[in-house]
């Protein structure tokens, strides 16, 4: 670290003091992959065009995800005297709002979504006080949406690398020790103890030892990795940072998927930047004790993101895993001691150095300290990022903070840590939120997807989705994951096609165990874990399947059937037009029917229809028609 | 994006900004890749005798990883999400309206080579769901009718 840290903290801090103070409005937008797939290219384009119309001149910032994702695009206006106001949802005409507001205009309500900083404006909440970020603590995420990642100034303004500072004034067991009195665990999904796995690399001989960083965020449904990324690289450096120097590494990787453009982009220009100021390079960890960080692009296999067949790919290899131990903390990376930690595990370790370990420890359960972000998505009204407290019930997650279920639909389950996780229903949506409780109500922390589910969603069919990604992602290596889950998929296959039979459930249920206790690695002791959880709490779905041959959720579509409501169809033609093989019928302004023997079940007609007119029913209820 | 710059036997430079060692495997064939838009026999050919590897690990390696390609990819790969919030909120209408809107199933090219059509495991955008990118750019919240217009607009106005 360079001798005169302290002095260009300072003039960071100036600079950001500046930058809102100064005479020129500061115009943000969300750009992140998740700002940007809701148009917020479009809407930064859209205000500096507008701006210049009105020849205003401002400084515009491209932010990362402040978490709503539902209110994308975000942007955000700060001015010298004014309140810093947040708007959402931003389109081409908010935009043009935004610039006349800007030129001395009407505050656009429509598109006000919170205020931010001590300023308010009258009715208008603090964006704090907002139903979704209220029952939240950021801390992970505090620069997220607020920084530009590819500025190294702003996130030095903010404290980053002050805990490495403090870091480096420690001695090696002092920094595990604050480790250990934080209490932080493994925000991968295992949960093991930070400290314990950093104590153990200390330990192991060998002079070269490596820092990993698994940004392979491979859970279908979870960004919160990515979010992090592409929002605050500079956490996930110094993190890394802060290991090199603990366990005596010179170098470290970041494994981060290939299907995060963006997140490799910006972590090149976090690098870059990190490196002009000495942070990283010949003398980061004092004279003459270098620190590296070198990026590793994933290549698309969910498998990687087991440890050891991380290794492996980074080694260059097919990534399969390998019996444990040795772990790598012991025999890693070329076969040298390794820490491999996640990306928010990493991210939380500055934070930790530079509050103090009580300061991270106030939050949280016994077992569970601290803060965990999680990517609320599925069929809630508010999807987005968050982050709470451990301890945290799901309850509060998805009706508090998520607002509940989105539409009219009711609520049915909730499913926790991705492909290894499993699924709760509605009663179990008080327990808190920590690694042991999930455990014992049937699934997972796993890295912090949660996705919630309304009663459209078929029970069977939703495991039978997980099973076939695990199929898909199996690497191949040991029988029962390889052999076993392909096995679960065909009887999860047969019961949502019509040809399952009772003694297929007891079946399903005896593979699972046995693929559990037979697997070599993660994925494959946990590939059965949606099959096994909604076995245990929807078992009543499985059952209406292969007995009465129904589907309650009417999902599956060799159980259903679409049938007109002759009251309500009003004639349209809509659907007779849109259907793909020609199978409604009907004059205009007359009502039209549906061939059951061509229907292919994809869904269109009901979808289209403006009148609500065409019903989904099970088959064994099929009136005949008049 | 996925355009072919370079033939098969012309990878030289490509080549040789990767060190000669088989660890730097993934990244060659991703560069390679990168150039080529897939992975022709002759590349893969050429790519193990830079790594100093056999040709059977080469191709152990690509076939592995499911970024990896051995046929060409349309000039707009459309990649329908198939992660658990795209999943749950509709993903198969949407992949389905694409198959008939591009008449191509999943997997497969338009004849003109200017569309592809396949699935990834999780794009990331779950908060939006469900998504699709084209070439890595993303579009969100989708609905059969928005692919449908999509689609269609750009399938009239492509060059043939």
């Amino acid at each position: 670290m360079m001798s005169d840290f302290e002095q260009v903290q300072q003039s960071a801090r100036e600079a950001w003091e500046d930058l809102g103070t100064g005479g020129v409005p500061v115009v943000t937008v969300g750009t992140a992959t998740c700002g940007r797939s809701a148009g917020a290219l479009n809407t930064l384009a859209s205000l500096r065009e507008e701006a210049a119309g009105h020849g205003l001149a401002c400084r515009f910032v491209e932010v990362g995800c402040l978490g709503p994702c539902y209110a994308e695009p975000l942007v955000t206006v700060q001015r010298a005297g004014d309140a810093t106001v947040c708007f959402a949802a931003v389109d081409k005409l908010g935009a043009r709002k935004i610039a006349d507001y800007l030129a001395g205009g009407e505050l656009p309500g429509e598109y006000v979504f919170a205020t931010m900083g001590a300023a308010r404006v009258p009715g208008v909440p603090d964006l704090m006080e907002t139903p979704m970020m209220k029952g939240q603590v950021r801390r992970v995420l505090r620069n997220c949406g607020v920084i530009d990642p590819a500025d190294i100034q702003h996130s030095l303004a903010r404290g980053a690398y002050a805990g490495l500072q403090r870091a480096l004034e420690l001695g090696p067991e002092e920094r595990i020790e604050v480790l250990e009195r934080s209490g932080l665990r493994g925000r991968g999904g295992a949960g093991f103890g930070v400290s314990r796995k950093w104590a153990f690399c200390i330990e192991a001989p060998g002079d070269t030892k490596y820092v990993v960083c698994n940004a392979d965020e491979g859970d279908p449904g979870a960004f919160m990795n990515r979010s992090l990324l592409e929002g605050d690289p500079h956490a996930v450096l110094e993190g890394m940072i802060i290991a090199g120097l603990t366990v005596g590494a010179a170098e470290g990787y970041i494994y981060c998927r290939a299907e995060y453009p963006l997140a490799l982009e910006r972590l090149g220009v976090a690098i870059g930047q990190a490196e002009e100021l000495g942070l990283l390079g010949p003398d980061a960890l004092g004279p003459g004790r270098p620190f590296r960080i070198r990026v590793k692009e994933g290549a698309g296999a969910f498998v990687c993101g087991e440890e050891t067949a991380l290794i492996a790919s980074l080694e260059g290899r097919r990534g399969m895993p390998r019996p444990r131990p040795p772990f790598p903390a012991v025999s890693g990376l070329w076969g040298c001691p390794t820490i491999i930690n996640n990306v928010e595990t990493l991210a939380s370790v500055g934070l930790i150095f530079r509050n103090g370990a009580d300061w991270y420890a106030e939050y949280g359960t016994e077992s569970s300290k601290g803060t965990k972000t999680f990517a609320l998505v599925g069929n809630v009204l508010r999807p987005g990022l968050v982050e709470v407290p451990l301890g945290t019930t799901l309850r509060q997650m998805i009706f508090d903070i998520g607002g509940g279920v989105s539409g009219k639909h009711r609520f049915k389950a909730v499913q926790t840590g991705g492909p290894s996780g499993g699924c709760l229903p509605e009663e179990q949506l008080d327990i808190p939120v920590d690694y042991e409780s999930l455990q014992a109500a049937g699934t997972i922390m796993g890295s912090g997807g949660i996705v919630v589910m309304d009663e459209r969603t078929c029970m069977v069919d939703f495991a039978r989705y997980f099973l076939d990604f695990a199929v898909d992602e199996s690497c191949g290596k040991c029988g029962p994951c390889r052999l076993g889950t392909w096995q679960l998929l065909r009887i999860l296959e047969d019961i949502t096609q019509g040809k399952g039979t009772a003694a297929d459930i007891d079946l399903l249920e005896e593979l699972g165990h046995n693929i559990m206790r037979g697997s070599l690695c993660g994925l494959g002791t946990s590939a059965p874990n949606p099959v096994l959880s909604t076995l245990r709490y929807f078992r009543d779905e499985y059952v209406a399947h292969v007995e009465s041959q129904t589907c309650p959720a009417l999902a599956c579509r060799d159980y259903i059937a679409y049938q007109i409501d002759v009251d309500a169809c009003t004639g349209c033609t809509v659907c007779a037009g849109l259907c793909p093989v020609e199978g409604i019928s009907g004059a205009r302004k007359d009502v039209h029917h549906i061939d059951e023997a061509v229907c292919t079940k994809c869904g269109v007609c009901s979808n289209s229809c403006a009148f609500g007119a065409v019903l989904t029913v099970n088959r064994v209820d099929l009136e005949p028609q008049t | 994006m996925a355009t072919t710059e370079l033939s098969p036997l012309q990878l030289g430079p490509v080549l040789a900004t990767f060190e000669r060692r088989p660890d730097v495997l993934i990244s060659l064939l991703q560069a390679v890749q990168a150039s080529l838009g897939y992975l022709p026999p002759d590349a893969m050919g050429a790519v193990a005798r830079h790594a100093r590897v056999p040709r059977s690990r080469v191709y152990g390696v690509a076939s592995f990883y499911s970024q990896f390609r051995f046929n060409p990819a349309g000039r707009r790969r459309v990649a329908v999400c198939r992660g658990t919030a795209c999943h749950v909120s509709g993903a198969r209408m949407i992949l389905e309206e694409l198959e008939r809107t591009l008449g191509i199933a999943e997997g497969q090219t338009t004849e003109d080579r200017e569309y592809s059509l396949e699935t990834v495991a999780c794009i990331g955008c779950c908060g939006l769901s469900p998504c699709l990118s084209v070439n890595d750019e993303v579009s969100a919240k989708l609905t059969p009718k928005k692919v449908r217009k999509q689609f269609r607009a750009a399938k009239k106005s492509a060059p043939r």
